[in-house]
């Protein structure tokens, strides 16, 4: 029995490294649809990285341990915290090691060596985007755990299987905090994955790019692995917001029908929210930066607004 | 309908016009304000109509439809033809420091929820829990009031005040009677005639509706 259970852990893993670059295939085809261009296909990100995997990695001179050891811890962390989520089922051997604040403090690791990296070479670019980079993570951090925190508060506890438990046992749903926690959650997501109000994924203009900036100077595998993590990343904030705020579907038990339920019900939201990303990134324009601190700054007051009537109304 | 469903409403409901009161603090263009305002007052009638429908008390819908035509149709009217009259439709307000004013909102809210916990306790009203919002929403309309300088925003603080007393009658004693009700409601509407006039008035002495201009009307020595 327990052996079945990394089985499915093992599963969820290779769901992740295989669906994650079809799920940035999808939000990328239907932003090419929405604004009338031809897409590359859903299963461009895959070619991409193939490409990436099979060129010569180019270092700088003055590059240190920092600069190559990076790649692989983000990517790493990356695939930590995707067995921690809950994506098809809730009996998790690593996740019961592990709760939200973990999964949290995996998200800044990967954050922090990136910036080191973005810095390690000593190109202008690299700085900027860390100064940004790290700008933007000490706002959406504090919002994203406070979000977090609202819906722990409701299922007393901060670890994710029993916060799933606890909402699948039928209390209600109709809950002021968690609305607003769902909306603060948004607004982080879009900050930390990097999307359009916040950073834009597919540039490389030199004066608007966050996080491209911090990781213009790979090139080949490693470049690969720092794609892939993000693309992972990505999936993996739809994922968690989805069991926090919309569990239905994830199996309880550990048996066969349940996980391929489990896994189709997955298929669907991803599907439904690739399309509301979307609808928000045609919507909204890129900000300025020094607005941003206003966007999170709202993240902040949506969460705590979130936290306060589950004090005062409830 | 269950009560238990019913307070749920209320208190979500709750939620939103405490929402809106902050919407209101930090946004920055008038017609953006004035939206919020009418969102406002939407909710605001959905609530009475509902608390109205769960204990009973029918004059709580003529309150709510009273609500509905004032503030949801009628004010936000007048207050788009005077921004358009007034040309001040593209005017973005400045507002010190908008991260600052959403923590001190958050603190009137903290502040309002430590001074309504006794009163809450002792009510058994289904609309107990709302107390608390209800008075924050007041004070975020009088930090709104104090926050900003443009006529038009400050009055728009002033009536979210107003939305937040009635939003208060509502959940602490199910609704004042009718007739202040009526009162109110006549009130509210005469103001904003009488702010409309004011307003062109001082539009036409200081060509802005920036009340900082005000000081100047000090007499020379």
């Amino acid at each position: 029995m327990k052996l079945y259970r990394f089985i499915i852990e093992l599963l969820q893993i290779a769901i992740l490294l295989g669906v994650a670059p079809a799920f940035t295939g999808w939000v990328r085809m239907l932003k090419c649809w929405s604004q009338g261009r031809t897409s590359a296909g859903l299963f461009q990100p895959y070619r991409d990285l193939l490409k990436l995997f099979s060129k010569d990695i180019l270092l700088a001179d003055n590059a240190s341990w920092i600069f190559r050891f990076t790649p692989y811890l983000v990517f790493g962390t990356a695939v930590l915290a995707g067995a921690i989520i809950p994506m098809l089922s809730l009996e998790l051997p690593i996740a019961s090691t592990a709760d939200v604040i973990v999964l949290v403090a995996l998200f800044t690791i990967a954050r922090f060596f990136t910036a080191l990296a973005g810095m390690d070479i000593g190109t202008a670019f690299g700085g900027m985007g860390s100064s940004r980079e790290m700008t933007i993570a000490s706002l959406a951090e504090p919002a994203m755990l406070m979000a977090i925190f609202t819906v722990s508060l409701a299922s007393r506890s901060t670890s994710l299987s029993q916060m799933v438990h606890v909402i699948y046992s039928g209390q209600s749903i109709l809950r002021p905090s968690i609305a607003f926690a769902l909306f603060a959650f948004v607004l982080i997501a879009l900050a930390e994955t990097g999307r359009i109000p916040v950073d834009n994924p597919s540039t490389h203009l030199e004066l608007t790019m966050i996080h491209e900036a911090m990781i213009l100077e790979y090139s080949g595998r490693h470049l690969a692995l720092i794609e892939w993590a993000s693309m992972m990343k990505l999936f993996l904030f739809i994922m968690l917001g989805v069991a926090v705020f919309a569990p239905w579907g994830i199996a309880e038990t550990g048996d066969i029908v349940a996980i391929s339920a489990a896994f189709l019900f997955m298929i669907l939201k991803l599907l439904f929210v690739g399309t509301v990303l979307v609808m928000i990134e045609t919507g909204l324009a890129k900000m300025r930066i020094f607005r941003l601190t206003e966007f999170l700054g709202s993240a902040f007051l949506l969460a705590t607004l979130g936290m306060l009537p589950y004090f005062i109304l409830e | 309908m269950d009560l238990n469903i019913a307070a749920q409403l209320n208190s979500f409901l709750a939620a939103f016009v405490l929402l809106t009161a902050f919407g209101m603090l930090v946004q920055r263009r008038m017609y953006g304000l004035v939206h919020l305002f009418t969102w406002q007052g939407l909710f605001l009638s959905i609530n009475t109509a509902i608390v109205g429908f769960v204990v009973g008390k029918h004059h709580l819908y003529i309150s709510s439809v009273l609500t509905l035509l004032i503030k949801v149709i009628l004010l936000p009217y007048i207050l788009h033809v005077l921004i358009r009259r007034l040309k001040v439709h593209r005017e973005v307000e400045i507002i010190v420091n908008i991260p600052m004013t959403m923590m001190m909102g958050i603190a009137l809210v903290i502040f309002s929820y430590y001074l309504m916990s006794p009163v809450s306790q002792l009510s058994t009203l289904v609309t107990r829990s709302t107390l608390a919002v209800a008075l924050a929403t007041v004070m975020i309309g009088l930090l709104m009031m104090i926050t900003r300088k443009h006529a038009v925003t400050q009055i728009i603080g002033f009536l979210a005040m107003e939305n937040g007393l009635f939003f208060a009658a509502t959940s602490a004693t199910y609704g004042m009677p009718l007739v202040v009700e009526l009162g109110v409601a006549l009130d509210v509407l005469i103001a904003a005639f009488i702010f409309g006039i004011f307003f062109f008035h001082i539009h036409t002495t200081f060509d802005s509706l920036d009340v900082d201009q005000m000081a100047r009307l000090k007499e020379e020595d």
